[in-house]
Order: structure tokens, then sequence, then C-alpha cells
């Protein structure tokens, strides 16, 4: 099975979303990330037993802290997804980046000249 | 330990209006433990601000730190440097870390950015719950170790009330009962007997009724 991802995102490897920490999140964005998609174990699948749902907890506390912050918190999703499954992998990263184009680029980058510039030489 | 919670990212950036050089400083003790004011959630909070400051454009610089104990002057000292470069101090110590600041940098605006809670204990993962009110008194080796000043919604020391539903607080349902506790206590210690007693009303003197306490302790004075 052949499938095309979008390819403007950057995959980050963890040994299990467990081992994210909230400030990993905020760091991100901080940083100018335009969007952070957790794709951790279908529930009750966890080769750790409990790391998905520490990180789904995680995520719900890192979204409020955000929109407290006045931050779009949708800018930050978590998925439960199967390894072989590439299908809905595709789906989530192409509903992911379609949420993040309709919010437009993440604010704390653009109010930043340099890390902006920094970005488009990335690019 | 002492138990805090963060207060919530507005409250922080109104209390923070008119200063751009902020030190948010945390502390290694308690309020680490209570996952409120640690080097974690100075790095979560402070993230939190710029975050705001950026999409409000306050133009907030955010310096982090941590010490090992906000309560002590042996401790303090290690955040002299970083105190004395930013306008402000956002303290994520408790009440008395935060006077302790305070009291030690006079010319230093220092804020609070917890609402220290109770004296309290790790329920299980997540869960805080008070265990001691500091009354000045203790009463805890009449009541088989278990607080009714601070546990029984009424603070009765004659209990119980008669209101306890199924070993459970009438006031507080999530609760369960201290004067139930207390029975089951007595009696797996063998101290029923205990419930005889009839209890005076307690000697709140030592408590908050004069203003602040202290303790003076010549055998450690210099």
């Amino acid at each position: 099975m052949r499938l095309q991802y979008p390819t403007n995102i950057r995959i980050i490897r963890t040994p299990c979303t467990g081992k994210l920490e909230v400030e990993y999140f905020m760091r991100a964005f901080e940083n100018g990330a335009d969007g952070v998609l957790v794709a951790g174990c279908e529930e009750g699948s966890c080769h750790f037993i409990e790391g998905n749902f520490m990180a789904k907890r995680r995520v719900n506390y890192a979204r409020g802290i955000l929109a407290e912050a006045g931050f779009e918190e949708e800018r930050l999703r978590m998925i439960n997804i199967g390894a072989a499954d590439a299908r809905r992998f595709v789906e989530a990263v192409t509903d992911m980046i379609e949420t993040v184009r309709k919010l437009g680029p993440n604010p704390v980058r653009t109010a930043r000249p340099n890390t902006a510039r920094k970005q488009e030489i990335h690019t | 330990m002492i138990v805090a919670e963060r207060k919530r990212i507005p409250e922080l950036v109104d209390i923070l209006q008119g200063y751009k050089k902020i030190l948010v400083l945390g502390c290694g003790t308690c309020v680490t433990v209570c996952l409120a004011g640690g080097e974690r959630e100075v790095s979560i909070i402070s993230s939190a601000l710029r975050i705001s400051s950026t999409v409000k454009g306050l133009g907030l610089e955010i310096e982090e730190l941590t010490i090992e104990r906000q309560c002590d002057n042996v401790f303090i000292e290690a955040a002299a440097d970083a105190i004395q470069r930013n306008d402000a101090v956002l303290s994520l110590g408790c009440g008395a870390g935060v006077q302790a600041i305070a009291e030690r940098y006079t010319e230093k605006p220092v804020y609070a950015g917890l609402n220290t809670a109770f004296l309290g204990i790790l329920e299980e993962r997540g869960i805080w719950t008070e265990k001691c009110a500091a009354c000045g008194d203790c009463v805890l080796h009449k009541f088989g170790g278990i607080c009714p000043v601070t546990r029984c919604a009424k603070h009765m020391l004659n209990g119980p009330c008669g209101g306890s539903r199924e070993e459970r607080c009438e006031v507080r349902p999530d609760r369960p009962c201290a004067w139930q506790l207390i029975y089951q206590r007595l009696k797996s210690i063998g101290q029923l007997d205990r419930l005889n007693a009839i209890e005076p009303p307690k000697n709140w003197e030592p408590s908050l009724s004069g203003g602040c306490r202290g303790i003076v302790r010549e055998d450690h004075r210099i």
C-alpha cells in the first residue's frame, strides 16, 4: 500500500505517547509550530498499559492552558491509531493540516519576525 | 506538605500588567511535590505567559528559575541575580515563599502565581486532600490519628453529628465521615473506650485568634 500524506509535517518519534509532557506541547507552539498531532496507540493496546491514556489527559490539560493563554487549542489534537492503519493515519494528518490551514499560521511565529524568517529559510 | 494550585493565565496576565521583564520563580519543595510550582510548572506557566504575551502584544520577557526552597533565606540567595535583573517576580511558591522573597527584596514587586490551599497529602495520583488545619493544639492522639478539626465538616470534637449517610459526610458526600473513620480506627487499635470521654471546648488560642503565630526556640538562638 503506497499512500501519500502531506509533506509539510515533521514526524517526531517517541517510545510511547506517555513520554510526552505538557511542556513539550507548550514549547512546540512557543517555538512556532502551527499544529501538533499526537498519534497514540489505540485505547487498550498500549504496550506500557496506560501511556496513551496519560497522553490523552496531558493533551487535554495543555489544550486548556493554551486556551487560557488566548491561543487556538484546536492546533493541538490527539488521535488513537493502530501502527498498521496507514489509511486512517493519512486521513488524520490531512484533516489536521486542513484545520491548521483554516486557522492560519501560528500567531506566535508571525508575531516574531526572527522566528518567521528562520522558518522561511527551512522551507 | 503544603498543597497549592496554579492561578489561571488571564489572572496572571492581569497581575503582571505594567511589567516587561518577569522572573517566574519556582520552589523545589512542597509545591513541586503537589505539581503546582516546581521546575516543570515554571516551564509550562512561562510558556503560556509567553504565548499569551505574543498573542496579545504585551511584550513580556519571561525568565525561568526554580530554587530549592523559597521559604528559606539560605536558598533564596541563589535567585538574587535573577531577581535583580527583572522588573517583577512571579513566585510559584506557597504563600510563605512569596512573602519570604518579598521580605528579602524590599525594592522588588513579588506576586503570587499560586493559590495556597491547605496542608495535606497525596491521596492517589492527581488527588490531594487536606489533613491538618495547623490549629496549634494537636488532638490527634485522642481520635486514633484522624483529625476531627480538619476532616469533620462541622469540626465536631464530640461526634458524630448523626447526619452521615452510608459512612459519607452529609455536608460533603464525596468525603468519608471523619467520625466514622475515627470509630473504625479506634476499634481496630482497641481504644474504643476513648469515645466515652467528653472532649471539653477546644483551646483556639494557639490558632489564628491572635494574628500570625511564631515559635521561639531559645536553645537554637544565637
